[in-house]
């Protein structure tokens, strides 16, 4: 299988003041095409940033960093910015979809970064729109839907530039109980589809829909064995 | 993707309408005062330009103020003058003050002023009706007079001058013509005028010699060296008493004039500019908040994959955009201020298409200009930091 993603040996720090804290620590990660992987940990346990540096959002203080292949850890602002463009979707907690906004223009937005035509933009977001359904809902803004709807938007967004990676950062933190199992199941249903998704998480119960599951406390990742039954499931 | 970006900054300029205008409301104020000033200096100046040309850029005007040995200049110093290189011809000026009278009407302190043929074939515009003097009224001193509009109007009201006696200086005088009214920023009025043969005015005023004498030029490029051998004759003349006459090139006078309206056009133009430049602070301002408020758009744009470059070009199109919605408007405001500030004032405005373009450029480059700064921060903003201040 095609390996999407190879962290070795990622340290980040940062300065407050005079101190040094050292938010990751020689994470090594390895990930495949069509891997469902979960990064759990409490606050503080330096997965935001681990989010960031895997989202190519920042980059790290050393080691290497392998995304489908191509180095990227030490490139420019505009570098990656075309790299997140192609090839990473995010999902945001709070959705942050624009509030001016339709759906069917909130997931054409990567795409007018991508610079394909006008037409071409709409024919595919209506069908990613489609995909996560709420092919009836194109014209609604985001304040005409439902979190789960928004949410839905939020994912077709992310999966419009049809990315190597899907980054979920709390996907279901600012819904209710059942809206957020139904958004799992649509990652869970996106996976055997065959796509490669990452979900950043404090919840185990989240966490558990995954099959692999890794542990971040202190900057440390450690991998805990395949969850018996969510291996089962897949 | 310029066409995106385009279609986003209108989106947020229409979105917040009022707080568009109030910025807009600077460049709008620069712009206006800008057109409105430069329109009116620059009719101003072509009014009084067009009216000092018509006084002729081909003239030398003498002055004669005399010794005490020696009152005028006369005749035949005159006649050496006239007869100098580059020289076209020459307009002697006798002039008095005293009464008209005219059917038992009487006009105090009227100007009665002796001049010769030279003095109407130079400026066709003098006549209103009637004949100019010609050089059989000179050579016979003929008793006749050309008389200017307000007489025409205070002695003559519904009558035609024409053929009419008049008494001046207990003289009778037949009119044989009547001077074009003069108007507006109008030089050296003949309104209140009485113009007569100077060979006449010589015995009937009393007057020995000649005050002043206008000479016209063939080229006037070689001025300066007519005005050197004029000099010469002058002081002969006067025994090289250099304070005994005037000497003045119209040319000279005309250029001197331009210069000083183009610069006075230049300083109101600088002084509008100001105007602009704080505008100009009004759009930062604006554009600095609206990247306070719109951060997590800004980051989320980013993580979604807008280079720094598509945000800054962004943020500037948006700015160019206000300054430019308001320098159209400015101009809109200028023409019509400085159209209106004409009909009050009384001149006629020149709005001219550098005068526009001057305008447009001015507030393109503000917008350009204050646009830059925040348009820059937006784009160098950290899209963690940016996606956090939610």
């Amino acid at each position: 299988m095609n390996e999407i993603l190879n962290m070795q040996d990622i340290c980040k720090s940062y300065f407050i003041g005079e101190e040094e804290i050292k938010v990751l620590q020689n994470v090594v990660l390895t990930m495949h095409q069509g891997d469902f992987l979960s990064v759990l940990g409490p606050s503080g346990s330096g997965k935001s940033t681990l989010m960031n540096i895997i989202g190519c959002l920042d980059i790290p203080d050393s080691g290497r960093y392998l995304l489908t292949g191509h180095d990227v850890s030490n490139l420019d602002e505009t570098e990656l910015a075309r790299i997140r463009n192609k090839e990473i979707g995010f999902v945001f907690q709070s959705f942050y979809l624009l509030p001016r906004l339709s759906a069917l223009q909130n997931v054409e937005l990567p795409l007018v970064y991508s610079g394909l035509p006008p037409s071409e933009r709409r024919k595919r977001a209506a069908q990613m729109l489609s995909r996560v359904g709420l092919g009836d809902k194109m014209r609604n803004l985001p304040n005409q839907l439902s979190g789960g709807q928004q949410q839905r938007v939020a994912i077709a967004r992310a999966l419009v530039t049809n990315p190597s990676l899907l980054l979920a950062d709390e996907p279901t933190g600012a819904l209710d109980q059942a809206t957020g199992q139904q958004i799992i199941h649509l990652f869970e249903e996106l996976n055997r589809d065959g796509k490669t998704i990452i979900i950043i998480t404090h919840d185990c119960n989240i966490a558990a829909h995954a099959c692999r599951v890794v542990h971040i406390l202190d900057g440390r990742l450690t991998e805990k064995e395949l969850i018996p039954d969510a291996a089962g499931k897949h | 993707m310029l066409l995106e970006n385009i279609k986003m900054s209108w989106m947020n300029i229409v979105k917040n309408k009022l707080r568009s205008f109030l910025t807009m409301l600077g460049i709008v104020i620069g712009v206006a005062s800008i057109i409105a000033l430069i329109s009116l200096v620059q009719g101003a100046s072509d009014n009084i330009s067009s009216e000092v040309t018509k006084l002729g850029g081909n003239k030398i005007l003498i002055n004669i103020f005399g010794t005490p040995l020696k009152q005028g200049l006369s005749i035949n110093e005159a006649e050496n003058i006239g007869m100098l290189e580059n020289v076209h011809g020459y307009s002697p000026t006798i002039s008095g003050k005293t009464s008209v009278v005219y059917n038992g009407n009487v006009m105090e302190g009227i100007s009665v002023q002796g001049k010769n043929d030279v003095y109407f074939t130079t400026d066709p515009d003098l006549l209103h009706s009637g004949r100019a003097i010609n050089i059989l009224d000179l050579e016979s001193r003929s008793q006749v007079a050309v008389i200017g509009s307000n007489i025409v109007k205070d002695l003559f009201y519904a009558i035609d001058p024409l053929g009419k006696k008049i008494t001046i200086n207990g003289t009778s005088y037949v009119i044989i013509g009547t001077l074009k009214a003069t108007t507006g920023f109008s030089l050296g009025s003949t309104n209140d005028t009485v113009v007569i043969p100077y060979t006449t005015a010589f015995r009937s005023l009393g007057v020995k010699t000649i005050s002043s004498l206008d000479v016209f030029l063939d080229d006037t490029n070689l001025a300066d060296e007519t005005v050197m051998a004029i000099k010469g004759v002058l002081n002969q003349a006067f025994n090289y008493k250099e304070d005994a006459y005037t000497i003045f090139n119209m040319g000279d006078i005309i250029e001197s004039f331009q210069s000083i309206m183009s610069m006075m056009s230049l300083l109101l133009a600088g002084i509008a500019a100001i105007s602009l430049v704080v505008g100009g602070i009004g759009i930062m301002n604006m554009m600095l908040v609206a990247i306070t408020e719109r951060t997590t758009e800004i980051g989320l744009r980013k993580a979604l994959g807008a280079t720094p470059f598509t945000i800054q070009l962004q943020f500037l199109i948006e700015s160019i955009f206000l300054s430019i919605i308001g320098g159209l408007a400015g101009i809109l405001l200028g023409t019509l201020l400085a159209n209106i500030l004409a009909a009050l004032i009384g001149v006629w405005v020149s709005v001219s298409l550098p005068t526009y373009t001057l305008a447009m450029g001015f507030s393109a480059a503000v917008g350009i200009i204050f646009g830059f700064m925040p348009a820059r921060r937006a784009s160098r903003l950290n899209p963690i930091d940016a996606l956090r201040s939610l």
